[in-house]
């Protein structure tokens, strides 16, 4: 029998260098988009930088957060956010493609610290779409625009041939100003720092999933879509040193974390017991084999807050009916660079690593 | 969720662990899980790090995407690419490199591949598509068989015949036995498979301590259920016991599902032998569809180039598959090889046991230890 030690030098020599593989640049190898380069995980990040950053390069992209940070003359700062929504069915428990629309985009702002204001909206509609059905969608959106106080001040509308899209699809972008004095950013999370989530994980996607039908599963979960502009403000107000935060749409809690434990170079440790997962969706989740760490949210956000602001700026979620279920669940290390690592319910620990693709099933 | 937190409470967890630490002494234990189930449980529950360092987990080959050979991937793209056909597949099958691309790189290429859940499914869209030809890629052990066999009694009773199965089901019994028969075989032990043996029953294994002198538990997915089986091992090795035993028994029974195996004799016949990933040619190790069922077979009915292709130099996955090496011994683990660009089929499925060991346990037990060790307080 061989002794239990003799490899545990070699094993960490080789975690090492795969670490250090890791930190390189992603590559992108394929010839073709697939639909794995749209699912927010490591191939999305490789067409972004291999394609779109390769040849736009500038201080304000640079970054790659939710949106970017302008500077004017005057020394004021705008937080200024797009995205695409081709969301289908345009309608499912608890919102609409109408809905998402708007919150998507101003909630990509709000959580720049920015009060957002206005926004545009573009719609590629193909021929044939029911005219009903976007008088409908669009009511959401007039509808969605006015619980968040912002304006939908300017516009586009394409026709396509039928079968060229499918259906339609909605780009909105949205503009905020930051108030003077505010600013957030990985490089001011510190080892100790606590992680906040305003809510429940995973309700969007598995509500999104569900209404699809495909799925032969019924079960009464709701989409979360809502906006978290004041969400972002009570926070703000109870821990005004908070450091970082986000709305973990596509790609979910699992990747939001990464991308924080990356651009920090600190470990991000949560506890699975904390995780608010409403028990309905969790089933949902362990019956399709898809971890709920990684499914779409989009009504709530991820805050990283100094430790002795941690209990006000929970308070301060808590008492607002969208962060009543707001918890801590989790905190920053210094060690292990760069990764996020959870505490398991069951008491043993394991990596949350970034999804390569779309979340596959398994088969058994 | 419950029926389910009760098989994964920590207290009752620890008391486990302390009582495998006690059995297992000062000698060091290699026990192989047979079923890539088990292995996803294991890294995804961080189970490696909480047994105590002289109980070792070896992954078996039981994971039904990665014993799938390339060429067997080529031929199914060659069947995508037929003009009119819709090809159906589990989802952890589209990821899964062939010679020449996967799944979701023919479907971008203009191929109609979708993502089921059950064979059911694919039957579903051929009856919505009459004038299309309609092929489901089923893959899997005696688990997902008899879904696959319940699908064809479906199409032959209600006539559908733009419906047929690219047969790739495996057997459990000949890899396992391969594995006992490999000269560098090092194990004291088995987790036998849990969905496999509520089809198959436990009396297949009994060949395992009778002729090989191995003990095998079969066991359930949950936390505490591979816990309970290491710890069932591990009193049978104290105690000079060899024999099969039942960890899962709220499920599986020792003749396992009749209904089941029944079907599967009536819409399959065993292959002369298959070619299995990094095992090389098997006898009598995957079935096909009989000659009542010819009708439904996609191999007859389409022009399958039947292609070979060698595993790449480079890949291990043979070697991690028989339990021989740990997945990061491989000479391209986490570097050449990565779930972004996987060379061995080991690296694509969660289940696999190169996958689970890169996204979910590329840990250093200190690090484990030191996470774990403090809670994460306030609130």
């Amino acid at each position: 029998m061989e002794q239990p030690h003799a490899s545990e030098g070699r094993e960490a020599r080789v975690l090492e260098r795969i670490e250090a593989f890791r930190r390189r640049r992603p590559r992108l190898r394929d010839e073709f988009i697939t639909l794995a380069h749209g699912a927010g995980g490591k191939a999305s990040a490789a067409l972004v930088d291999a394609v779109f950053l390769e040849a736009f390069r500038n201080d304000e992209l640079a970054p790659l957060g939710d949106g970017a940070v302008l500077e004017l003359p005057s020394g004021e700062r705008l937080a200024f956010s797009t995205d695409t929504f081709v969301v289908k069915p345009w309608r499912f428990p608890g919102g609409s493609m109408g809905e998402l629309a708007v919150n998507g985009t101003i909630n990509d702002v709000a959580v720049m610290g920015a009060r957002p204001a206005w926004i545009s909206a573009a719609f590629v509609l193909e021929e044939g779409f029911a005219v009903e059905e976007l008088r409908g969608l669009v009511a959401d959106m007039a509808e969605a625009a006015t619980r968040a106080g912002v304006k939908i001040v300017t516009g586009d509308t394409k026709v396509v041939n039928r079968g060229a899209a499918d259906g339609l699809y909605v780009t909105t972008t949205g503009v905020g100003v930051i108030p003077a004095g505010r600013r957030l950013g990985a490089d001011l999370v510190r080892p100790g720092d606590k992680v906040l989530v305003s809510g429940t994980i995973a309700d969007h996607g598995v509500a999104v999933m569900l209404a699809r039908g495909d799925l032969e599963l019924h079960a009464d979960v709701s989409s979360d879509t809502a906006p978290v502009a004041e969400l972002v403000e009570a926070l703000l107000a109870a821990a005004p040193q908070t450091r970082w935060l986000r709305d973990p749409t596509r790609g979910g809690l699992g990747t939001v974390c990464n991308e924080l434990a990356r651009d920090t170079e600190m470990a991000v440790v949560l506890d699975e017991n904390r995780l608010p997962v409403d028990r309905v969706v969790n089933g949902a989740c362990d019956i399709l084999g898809i971890d709920p760490l990684y499914v779409a949210n989009e009504g709530k956000l991820v805050a990283v807050v100094p430790p002795d602001q941690a209990e006000a700026g929970l308070a301060a979620l808590r008492a607002h009916p969208l962060g009543k279920d707001a918890t801590v669940i989790g905190e920053i290390r210094a060690q292990p660079p760069a990764i996020v690592l959870l505490n398991t319910a069951f008491g043993g620990s394991r990596i949350v690593d970034m999804l390569v693709g779309d979340p596959l099933p398994r088969i058994c | 969720m419950k029926y389910v937190d009760e098989y994964r409470d920590p207290a009752a967890a620890r008391a486990l662990v302390r009582e495998i630490t006690e059995l297992a002494g000062d000698d060091h234990v290699k026990f192989m899980e047979v079923c890539g189930g088990h292995t996803h449980t294991i890294y995804r529950h961080g189970i490696e790090h909480v047994l105590p360092e002289t109980v070792e987990l070896v992954h078996g080959p039981g994971c039904p995407v990665c014993v799938i050979p390339m060429g067997r991937v080529d031929d199914a793209i060659a069947v995508a690419e037929t003009p009119g056909v819709i090809f159906t597949s589990f989802g952890d099958m589209m990821r899964v490199p062939g010679g020449d691309g996967n799944l979701l790189e023919a479907k971008a290429r203009g191929a109609d591949v979708r993502m089921v859940y059950s064979p059911l499914d694919a039957l579903k869209i051929a009856m919505r598509n009459p004038d299309r030809q309609v092929v489901f890629f089923a893959v899997g052990f005696e688990t997902t068989a008899p879904s696959t066999a319940v699908t064809l009694l479906k199409a032959r009773s209600a006539g559908i015949t733009n419906f047929s199965v690219y047969c790739n089901h495996v057997t459990i019994v000949p890899p396992l036995k391969a594995i006992l028969e490999s000269p560098d075989l090092r194990l004291d032990g088995f987790i036998g498979p849990g969905h496999v043996s509520t089809v198959i029953g436990n009396r297949p294994y009994r060949f395992v301590p009778a002729q090989y002198g191995k003990p095998l538990v079969t066991a359930g997915f949950e936390p505490l259920d591979i816990l309970q089986s290491v710890q069932m091992l591990l009193h049978q090795l104290r105690e000079g016991r060899c024999e099969v035993e039942n960890q899962y028994t709220r499920v599986v029974r020792d003749e396992g599902n009749p209904m089941a195996l029944q079907i599967l004799a009536q819409v399959f016949t065993l292959r002369p032998h298959f070619e299995w990933r990094g095992l090389g040619f098997i006898s009598q190790s995957a079935l096909k569809l009989n000659d009542d069922f010819a009708a439904w077979d996609a191999e007859l009915r389409f022009d399958v180039p039947g292609v070979r292709v060698a595993d790449p130099k480079s890949c291990q996955c043979g070697e991690v598959l028989k339990g021989v090496i740990k997945p990061w011994e491989c000479k391209v683990f986490g570097t050449a090889c990565t779930p972004e660009t996987p060379i061995g089929t080991c690296m694509v499925s969660s289940e696999g046991a190169c996958a689970a060991y890169y996204t979910f346990g590329r840990l250093h037990r200190t690090a484990a230890e030191a996470a774990s060790a403090t809670g994460v307080a306030v609130g």
